[in-house]
């Protein structure tokens, strides 16, 4: 059972790879960028249940975060050209 | 009983990656970058989901099943504000998104 | 001090959970690590109700299976869109305003309209939200629609 959801991952990774090679802007590379990312958590957690190694649940649960973080830092760098900009500081409501 | 959960965990598992497939397919046929983000979502919220839902019902209540849930709840929170961002960031950059014709005259 | 105190139950239960292991030398690992999270999200001013909203919590309990069951059936609608070989899309951008009051409130509603496929926040201030909606109808659905109302009583303001 857990052989078929691997597989039906497997293929969703390809098509988000296609995506990432086809996309014209960085943005849709981005996007798929980060599909690849939670398919590749979901696969991390199926290959620890169909090993019976549920340490892979650690492994999925740091490459999630490290997902968000790195989505969020080059997209920072594209927007600013620097990670270090403050950002969107300036437009806060009081 | 066992058979029953057994069951169900196969239907949310076969379920959830046909959902990601689907939202996969939708990646590479959707017209422009807005439209694709909505396929994206579905393999993030819907596929996601019911593996997980499907892995804990193999589980059962353990701490694996815990860590599913933790699993959940990042992809719940973190992953719409990662969208969020993106599509702020294409406007931004004056990405323009296509708009279906007729679009002031036609609301609904 | 209500708020530290719960930061750091809610950071050590979060340790233990992960790690499963119930030695004297780890839980007291944890315990510091706790605690250094908590000294450095008070010298950052973050711990206040809209860093650790405790007063939400009951009702967003509450919220989420709700939200869990409008996921499901916007998830459903999309994917007969994206299986339909004609793919019958007609992207419209709808402007609206929030009737949330606090940052956290509106950034639940942000979150909960981009979670649900179909709909994406594409700017979202006190004054004004721009919704990137996959259908007219999806689009349109958005405007000062229960999720709002339900949003609005989580927050609980009124």
């Amino acid at each position: 059972m857990f052989a078929a959801g691997a597989i039906a991952l497997l293929l969703a990774l390809a098509l988000a790879l296609v995506r990432a090679i086809l996309g014209p802007t960085v943005f849709d590379r981005l996007q798929a960028a980060n599909t690849v990312g939670t398919v590749a958590m979901m696969m991390l957690a199926m290959l620890g249940f169909l090993n019976g190694r549920p340490e892979f649940l650690d492994l999925a649960l740091v490459y999630g975060l490290l997902n968000i973080v790195g989505t969020i830092a080059v997209l920072k760098y594209f927007r600013h050209g620097d990670l270090g900009d403050p950002g969107e500081h300036v437009e806060k409501q009081p | 009983m066992s058979m029953l959960v057994d069951v169900l965990s196969w239907v949310c598992i076969v379920a959830g990656g046909i959902f990601c497939v689907i939202g996969a397919i939708g990646l590479v046929r959707m017209p422009d970058f807005y439209t694709r983000m909505h396929a994206a979502s579905i393999t993030d919220t819907i596929g996601a989901g019911l593996l997980l839902f499907g892995m804990m019902l193999q589980a059962g209540f353990t701490l694996i099943a815990v860590k599913l849930v933790m699993i959940g709840l990042l992809l719940l929170f973190a992953n719409p504000t990662a969208t969020h961002a993106l599509a702020k960031a294409a406007r931004a950059r004056g990405l323009q998104p296509l708009l279906a014709s007729g679009d002031d005259s036609s609301k609904p | 001090m209500l708020h530290l105190a719960s930061l750091g139950v809610v950071l050590y239960a979060f340790w233990i959970l992960l790690s499963g292991y119930f030695e004297p030398f780890l839980l007291s690992a944890g315990a510091g690590s706790a605690l250094a999270v908590v000294l450095l999200a008070w010298r950052m001013k973050i711990v206040d109700r809209e860093g650790h909203p405790i007063q939400m919590i009951a009702s967003v309990v509450l919220y989420w299976p709700w939200l869990i069951k409008e996921i499901a059936k916007s998830a459903w609608d999309v994917s007969k869109i994206i299986i339909d070989p004609n793919l019958p899309i007609s992207p419209v951008l709808v402007r609206f305003k929030p009737t949330q009051r606090s940052q956290v409130g509106l950034a639940t509603h942000a979150n909960s309209i981009t979670l649900t496929p179909g709909t994406i926040t594409v700017e979202a201030t006190q004054d004004e939200f721009l919704v990137h909606g996959l259908t007219r109808a999806a689009g349109a659905g958005v405007i000062d629609s229960e999720m709002d109302r339900r949003v609005s009583k989580v927050e609980g303001y009124r």
